[in-house]
């Protein structure tokens, strides 16, 4: 076994050497640009190009023309929510959204409320950080022109009845964008069934390259228009312009073949190496609190509060183990995870959370060093912590004055 | 962010962790902070003819509180109140290396030796009160 231990992949994932494999011939020897029409270079990029677009529809239920390149998921969210706000303001400015999305969706829309170009709503989430599909339909005005919900949480993993949303909103003729970056390659992702308008997701969370994504724009039932954020040349359909990097198009494409062939038994291994490291965890340390959803959420999913201890001390006693953590003292602006406080998750315990994300390379080994380093330093930081003290003493923390700053 | 190599053996080898009793004689007990903020201290000091012979401390926070909090239990053993009363979170800081985001952990450890001082100071008082 190899240290340090990967266990971050809600972050990023590392490539697959399969993925590197595809992507090689297209840097050197096969480098044209896939717009360039006249000659046998620009042919050949073109059609790994198109090869790409096939594989990542399939993934998703598509059709490889709804396909829009983008640099990442971040990217997608800004040009779907902006780009229809811009295409759509005449019909209305009212955009319904939800208070745990990942802030490329939430700073997009904090940033155009402040101008002044839009209403947002932040639907509030249940205890287990899921979105109820009653409050999107309570929220809906004669303004409202788009509903974006993220498909599954990056901290907590929680999945969302996208479904449902998705029946709402066709019922009402709203355009539903749905942030899948963490869901799609992990869980089935199907637009036609959940009723998906706008999808965004991105290759590096499924062991593709980092700096390529794409954003899902239905053609028909109905046919999506959007304004163009980035103007140029007018590639991919004239939604995003700019050269496409045919390499990286390439890995993504195989990334998304290789989830799609692996995808059960994959989600089936890594479902139950989550579960035998949380019920160890949980087991071996009183006072260990779950955060997210117990079942719905997803396979390599692991979200936990341990009472008395802060999680950036957490993870400087478990070095050799790439984790993270929503405390504060990780973040520069002092303010413990949005996520787990939108779930009702209290400070002292957002400030002692890590999350484990479980991905392919894992194994078993690691699973088992894991649980002995999480019980060793938790144990270890509680002898240490002023508050396990107290409470060991029968001292009711909540009562205590402290002297906050 | 990467701790300096002073922060991490702090860390790993906590100097003078643990408690005395607070009713003990002579005992001076510091607490601040708060759970809310990530953060709570307690630094104790035992005070022997006006010198500080032990210190203690127990700390809930980053690495770099703790390791600021055990190194202000090193400082503290051998001093007069008089010099402990002089011990600045900048000494702290200077020391460990701590980068701008981890400076209110060094003032959370000044903060701590300055309640420890306060309270074993009013402890001395009440019980030279109630003598009279
Ligand atoms: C839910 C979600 N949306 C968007 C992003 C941003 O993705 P990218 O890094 O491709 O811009 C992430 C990744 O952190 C994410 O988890
Ligand atoms: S205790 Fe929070 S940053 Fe040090």
């Amino acid at each position: 076994m190899k240290l340090p231990i990967f266990l971050d992949n809600h972050s990023t994932t590392p490539m697959d050497p399969h993925v590197l494999d595809a992507m090689l011939p297209y840097f050197v020897e096969k480098f044209g640009n896939a717009a360039s029409r006249n000659h046998a270079f620009g042919w050949e990029a073109e059609e790994a190009v198109d090869q790409a677009r096939k594989q990542i529809a399939k993934l998703i239920n598509a059709d490889s023309k709804e396909i829009v390149f983008t640099s990442g998921a971040t990217e997608s969210d800004n040009l779907a929510v902006k780009g229809v706000l811009e295409m759509y303001k005449e019909k209305g400015t009212h955009i319904i959204t939800s208070s745990t999305e990942h802030r490329a969706v939430l700073d997009t829309a904090k940033s155009l409320e402040a101008k002044g170009l839009a209403t947002v709503t932040y639907l509030p989430v249940d205890k287990y950080g899921m979105v109820n599909p009653d409050d999107v339909r309570s929220a809906i005005t004669d303004k409202t022109i788009l509903i974006s919900v993220m498909l599954a949480n990056n901290e907590i993993g929680t999945i969302n009845p996208v479904q449902e949303i998705g029946k709402i909103a066709k019922a009402k003729g709203i355009l539903f964008h749905c942030d899948a970056t963490q869901g799609v390659g992990k869980i089935p992702v199907d637009v036609q069934a959940m009723g998906i308008d706008l999808m965004s997701f991105t290759a590096h969370k499924m062991y593709g390259p980092k700096g390529v994504g794409a954003l899902y724009v239905r053609k028909k039932n109905p046919r999506v228009r959007l304004v163009a954020q980035i103007d140029g040349g007018g590639h991919e359909r004239g939604m995003r312009s700019g050269t496409l990097p045919v390499p990286l198009i390439v890995g993504f494409g195989k990334a998304c073949e290789l989830c799609e062939q692996n995808m059960a038994a994959e989600s089936a291994r890594l479902t139950a190496m989550r579960n035998r490291l949380q019920a160890a965890i949980m087991e071996g340390l009183e006072e260990s609190y779950l955060n997210g959803h117990p079942t719905n959420r997803l396979p390599g999913n692991l979200n936990i509060s341990f009472a008395y201890v802060e999680g950036e001390s957490l993870l400087m006693g478990m070095k050799d183990i790439a984790l993270s953590s929503g405390s504060a003292c990780t973040s520069a602006t002092l303010e413990p995870s949005y996520v787990l406080r939108a779930l009702g998750v209290g400070v002292e315990l957002a400030h002692s959370s890590i999350r484990f994300g479980l991905g392919r390379f894992n194994t078993d080994e690691e699973i088992d060093y894991t649980i002995k380093k999480v019980i060793e330093i938790v144990t270890k930081l509680r002898e240490m912590s002023p508050l396990y003290e107290m409470a060991k003493e029968g001292v009711d923390l909540k009562s205590v004055q402290w002297a906050a700053h | 962010m990467a701790y300096s190599d002073k922060v991490v053996d702090h860390f790993n080898n906590p100097r003078n962790m643990g408690s005395f009793k607070k009713d003990e004689e002579g005992i001076g007990t510091g607490m601040v902070g708060a759970p809310e903020c990530g953060d709570v201290m307690k630094l104790q000091i035992k005070v022997q003819n006006d010198t500080i012979v032990d210190a203690k401390f127990k700390t809930f926070g980053c690495g770099s509180a703790i390791a600021s909090s055990s190194l202000a239990t090193e400082w503290l053993k051998g001093k007069t109140i008089e010099e402990a009363q002089q011990i600045k979170n900048t000494d702290i800081v200077q020391e460990l290396n701590l980068p701008p985001v981890k400076i209110h952990c060094s003032v959370l450890a000044e903060d701590a030796i300055k309640a420890a001082l306060a309270d074993y100071q009013k402890k001395v008082g009440d019980k030279t009160e109630a003598a009279t």
